[in-house]
């Protein structure tokens, strides 16, 4: 299974992201390959992707997709991110 | 894998900001100040709200101001801004944002190892109001971490630590009398 991590740059933010969503895919014991990447490569990116986890504000920079894409209000908890990537994976 | 440097010359204690873009403009400057960046990146700071919208606004209260490396990235830097009056940066969940943390790094791939550290620093929940609360710099580099700076020469702007140098430098004269 493959996770896309966006934001703007694709420097900083989604690897924040990243660190997090691998955390709680450890703790949903869930094996994943999670990539991070930025608005102006999200589509290669998730061509293959089942989830794109982002911010709010990015949603409707993705475009159209396949993969289901879940928003993040808060990056840094795990438990959020978590109990989003149980809804969408479960 | 540590943190890029965060010295008390790149903290802002009690920053009173208009609206976001003084926000972060006031977290450029920090870097700016402290020697990781030269003027022009706080520019390119705002530039990317500007083009993206607030998803700097990463978590409650918190932004995360950055911008691509560039030439005017001297160094990789952090820099944290509180400010006096929370301001909105127009995030539908997050605001308003209490603390701007200023990013810089110089190169797009030499960053990543340090991230999980700053991950690590925020996954504790209540360290965003802990730091918007904070009185001095080294109370903010300890939430990060981070030890005594030991750079008494390059001194943060904060009112708190002006007091309490003034107080030191008036007890000193009172125990020379």
């Amino acid at each position: 299974m493959k996770i896309v991590v966006m934001c703007g740059l694709g420097v900083g933010t989604s690897e924040i992201l990243k660190v997090n969503a691998e955390r709680a895919l450890e703790r949903l014991e869930i094996e994943a390959e999670v990539v991070a990447t930025d608005v102006a490569g999200v589509q290669t990116a998730a061509a293959d992707a089942q989830v794109i986890l982002t911010s709010s504000e990015l949603v409707a920079a993705i475009g159209r997709t396949n993969a289901d894409v879940i928003v993040i209000d808060n990056f840094f908890d795990v438990d959020e991110v978590a109990a989003k990537l149980e809804t969408a994976l479960g | 894998m540590s943190l890029p440097p965060l010295p008390l010359s790149a903290i802002s204690i009690g920053v009173h900001a208009e609206g976001w873009r003084a926000a972060v403009t006031a977290a450029g400057a920090a870097l700016e100040r402290s020697g990781a960046t030269s003027a022009s990146y706080a520019e390119r700071m705002v530039a990317v709200i500007e083009e993206f919208g607030a998803y700097v606004v990463i978590a409650p209260g918190l932004a995360l101001a950055h911008a691509r490396p560039g030439t005017d990235v001297l160094r990789d830097g952090l820099s944290v801004v509180t400010l006096a009056e929370p301001v909105n940066f127009g995030h539908p969940h997050n605001d308003p944002v209490s603390v701007v943390v200023g990013l810089a790094v110089s190169s797009a791939d030499q960053h990543v190892h340090f991230v999980a550290e700053l991950a690590n620093v925020f996954n504790t929940a209540t360290v965003i109001p802990t730091l918007a609360a904070a009185t001095d710099a080294e109370g903010i580099r300890s939430l990060f971490g981070l030890g005594l700076a030991h750079t008494s020469s390059n001194p943060a702007i904060s009112p708190a630590s002006v007091a309490a140098r003034k107080a030191a430098t008036t007890s000193g004269s009172e125990d020379a009398v």
